[in-house]
């Protein structure tokens, strides 16, 4: 008995001794703290997972470590409930007490974030949420996105709609501020190109009737339809237009959400049709081609815009962290290094607006097969509007 | 960047509003709202079956036709045939429709309706969940059969695919049969007795736990059935169930609840309202339905065609 005693008070001694001794003890206090805030479950659980492995990947490539400090994870299915934004959000920053919080897809749950980023000055990077409010008046020293706006590939098409010669466009979404937010976007660099938009419609979220409206587009005969749909609304969309024969007749137009991870759903319908993005399928440099390897090799799915917007955000973070050594307490030093990166993305390389929001080119794609296949850069260094930004 | 403000709140004078509408083009809207209407009668249909003559409020009944879509893509591209997946998926939703019955649904006909929104809003989450697992997230399609795959030209520039004449013809037929069932046949009788008296139709010596069981079936394979029909046109995505629930509550209600002559009534006038709703007041495109409502119920709050 007093043997086992003595051997278990020589093993604590030795395991004390072994603490004392370990080099930098790395205590969770001294950990880096990171809060990911996306939608592991519903409509959007998809596009959740794969911003999460692009940016643990960019995180990974940069070391995992800064200053010798260790990344720490914390996760929150936001799913993408703007109900329950406020709250997700609160509890990253006031629970976990993290240093960054990194998220998310939903621009109600976004602008949510970027609230309770303002109010606890907590490190904010997005790396999908378009809405305008963002980068706009609601913009931020401490706030970043890695990903669009919605004008940003909306402009983009209408100054090709322009270029091409057509004079005349319809223009149909859902009535939110995503969808209005693009059409208004075509609607400014349409109509500064010489084009008229001859009718805005809108339908309510997220109903999917459209045949009326493609009676009416039929009978308005417009050169071009520029629409805004994602998800099953975008699958629907595409699918009923080549059905009502309109397809060969009035160009349907659109940005990249129109036909990106939907091609298959949408088969024979999609193809040619012209989208801008920040990204396309096969973009070949050798940044995107090493990226997708390495992405298919870690994950054992093809990467998509989405993994690259996240990865973006990781890239980004980890330009900042080195820039301080990993430590975090250096705000204004970790931001304008933030501010100032220039972030090699497989997209192409790109800085950031004074509003936080890449300058970005975007591509005009072209459907062929199941891969948007980009035909050429539709606008170079597009910034975005930025409007009622005062940074 | 004024520019991109000041063009957005143009967009209530924009001139497109202004253009007159020629017949041609009415007519085609009209077939547009008939469309529309009559698929909306085959998804409410069941429902009005299961509210009306068994008191269920039956919230999952979006997912009955959700599962009838995932079933038409799943099936459909097992057998090759979308003609087969129906087959097939009928009879599996009339079975899922009688073990709901048997295993949930039957306890609840004397509880509270608190109860029932309780139960079926968590099949709801469970079927989500289960459709989450099972297929995935994304977004399919489903190829419409060869033999329908046509379009008739309407006017120099728009064709009218056959595929959707098809649908509103089912409907018809569907439309017709329901009728039929309920008022001429001896199951219909008793339907429609157990629906005003159950204890008395009982006393008589009828199986009325066996009549609520194929009512619940049906009820499903309706939902089910107006699912896998409409997949071609509607593809297949999450949340699609939760999207015609609201619309086919208010075709029951319009119609009074229990009615399916009122069901077809209602859902054509919904079709009518929301074709028209949005080519003459896209703005109030998304309340034209339920200011219907509203105004029929102010009107005859039992609803258009209430049972006697």
């Amino acid at each position: 008995m007093t043997m086992i005693r003595q051997t278990l008070r020589g093993a604590g001694a030795l395991l004390a001794a072994a603490a004392l001794l370990a080099p930098a003890p790395a205590s969770a206090q001294q950990k880096i703290k990171v809060g990911l805030m996306l939608p592991y479950t519903g409509t959007y659980a998809a596009l959740g997972d794969a911003i999460t492995n692009g940016f643990k990947m960019a995180i990974n490539e940069a070391g995992g470590k800064f200053g010798g400090r260790d990344i720490e994870y914390f996760t929150v299915d936001d799913e993408s409930d703007p109900a329950k934004a406020a709250d997700n959000a609160n509890k990253l920053i006031k629970r976990d007490n993290v240093d960054v919080m990194v998220g998310t897809v939903h621009s109600g749950v976004a602008i949510a974030m970027a609230k309770a980023a303002r109010d606890n000055n907590t490190l904010l990077i997005i790396p999908n949420a378009g809405a305008e409010d963002i980068t706009g008046p609601m913009c931020a020293p401490n706030i970043f996105r890695t990903s669009f706006s919605n004008a940003q590939p909306a402009l983009a098409m209408g100054k090709v709609a322009a270029e091409k010669g057509h004079k005349t466009a319809v223009t149909l979404t859902w009535k939110y501020a995503a969808g209005e937010e693009s059409t208004g976007g075509f609607k400014e660099n349409f109509e500064k190109g010489g084009g008229k938009v001859v009718k805005e419609m809108t339908l309510p979220f997220p109903t999917v009737e459209f045949q009326p409206f493609l009676t009416e587009i039929a009978a308005l005969k417009p050169d071009v339809v520029y629409v805004f749909f994602a998800g099953g609304g975008a699958v629907k969309f595409v699918k009923d237009y080549a059905a009502a024969g309109l397809k060969d007749k009035i160009a349907l137009l659109g940005p990249g959400f129109l036909t990106d991870g939907t091609l298959e759903a949408q088969g024979e319908s999609a193809q040619g049709l012209l989208t801008t993005l920040h990204y396309a399928d096969a973009l070949d440099n050798p940044k995107n081609n090493a990226f997708r390897a390495a992405y298919k090799a870690a994950y054992k799915v093809e990467p998509d815009v989405y993994a690259v917007q996240g990865y973006d955000a990781g890239q980004l973070l980890a330009a900042g962290l080195k820039a301080v050594d990993g430590d975090v307490a250096k705000r204004d030093a970790l931001i304008k290094a933030m501010e100032s990166a220039k972030i090699d993305s497989p997209r192409g390389p790109f800085a950031l607006s004074k509003a936080h929001n890449p300058i970005h080119d975007f591509y005009l794609r072209r459907v062929e097969g199941k891969e948007n296949k980009s035909i050429g850069v539709a606008i170079k260094n597009l910034s975005d509007p930025s409007v009622g930004c005062k940074m | 960047m004024a520019a991109l403000r000041s063009s957005r709140s143009a967009r209530s004078r924009s001139p497109g509003r202004i253009r007159r509408v020629d017949l041609a083009s009415f007519l085609i809207q009209l077939l547009n709202a008939l469309q529309y209407g009559l698929l909306l009668f085959l998804v409410a249909s069941g429902l009005t079956l299961i509210f009306g003559i068994m008191g269920i409020i039956n919230l999952a009944h979006g997912s009955f036709y959700m599962i009838g879509a995932y079933m038409a893509f799943a099936l459909s591209s097992l057998t090759g045939s979308l003609a087969w997946a129906i087959v097939l998926g009928v009879i599996v939703s009339v079975l899922l429709g009688a073990f709901l019955e048997w295993a949930l649904f039957s306890h609840l006909y004397r509880r509270d309706h608190l109860e029932q929104v309780l139960l079926t809003y968590g099949l709801i989450l469970i079927f989500e969940e289960l459709r989450s697992i099972v297929i995935g997230n994304d977004v399919h399609g489903v190829a419409i059969p060869a033999l329908l795959d046509h379009a008739i030209a309407l006017g120099p520039t728009l064709t009218y695919p056959v595929y959707r004449l098809f649908m509103s013809g089912v409907c018809i037929v569907l439309a017709a049969g329901m009728y039929w069932l309920i008022q001429r046949t001896r199951i219909g009788m008793m339907i429609r007795a157990g629906a005003s008296n159950r204890e008395m139709v009982e006393s008589l010596g009828i199986n009325i736990n066996l009549l609520y069981r194929l009512v619940f079936a049906l009820g499903v394979a309706l939902a089910a059935f107006a699912g896998m029909l409409a997949a071609p046109v509607s593809s297949v995505y999450p949340g699609m169930g939760t999207q015609v629930l609201i619309v086919c509550f208010v075709v029951v209600v319009i119609g009074g609840i229990g009615s399916v002559r009122g069901a077809l009534a209602a859902a054509l006038l919904i079709g009518v309202v929301d074709t028209f709703g949005k080519v003459f007041v896209p703005e109030y495109a998304g309340v034209a339905v339920y200011i219907l409502m509203a105004a029929i119920l102010l009107w005859r709050p039992e609803g258009l065609f209430r049972r006697a």
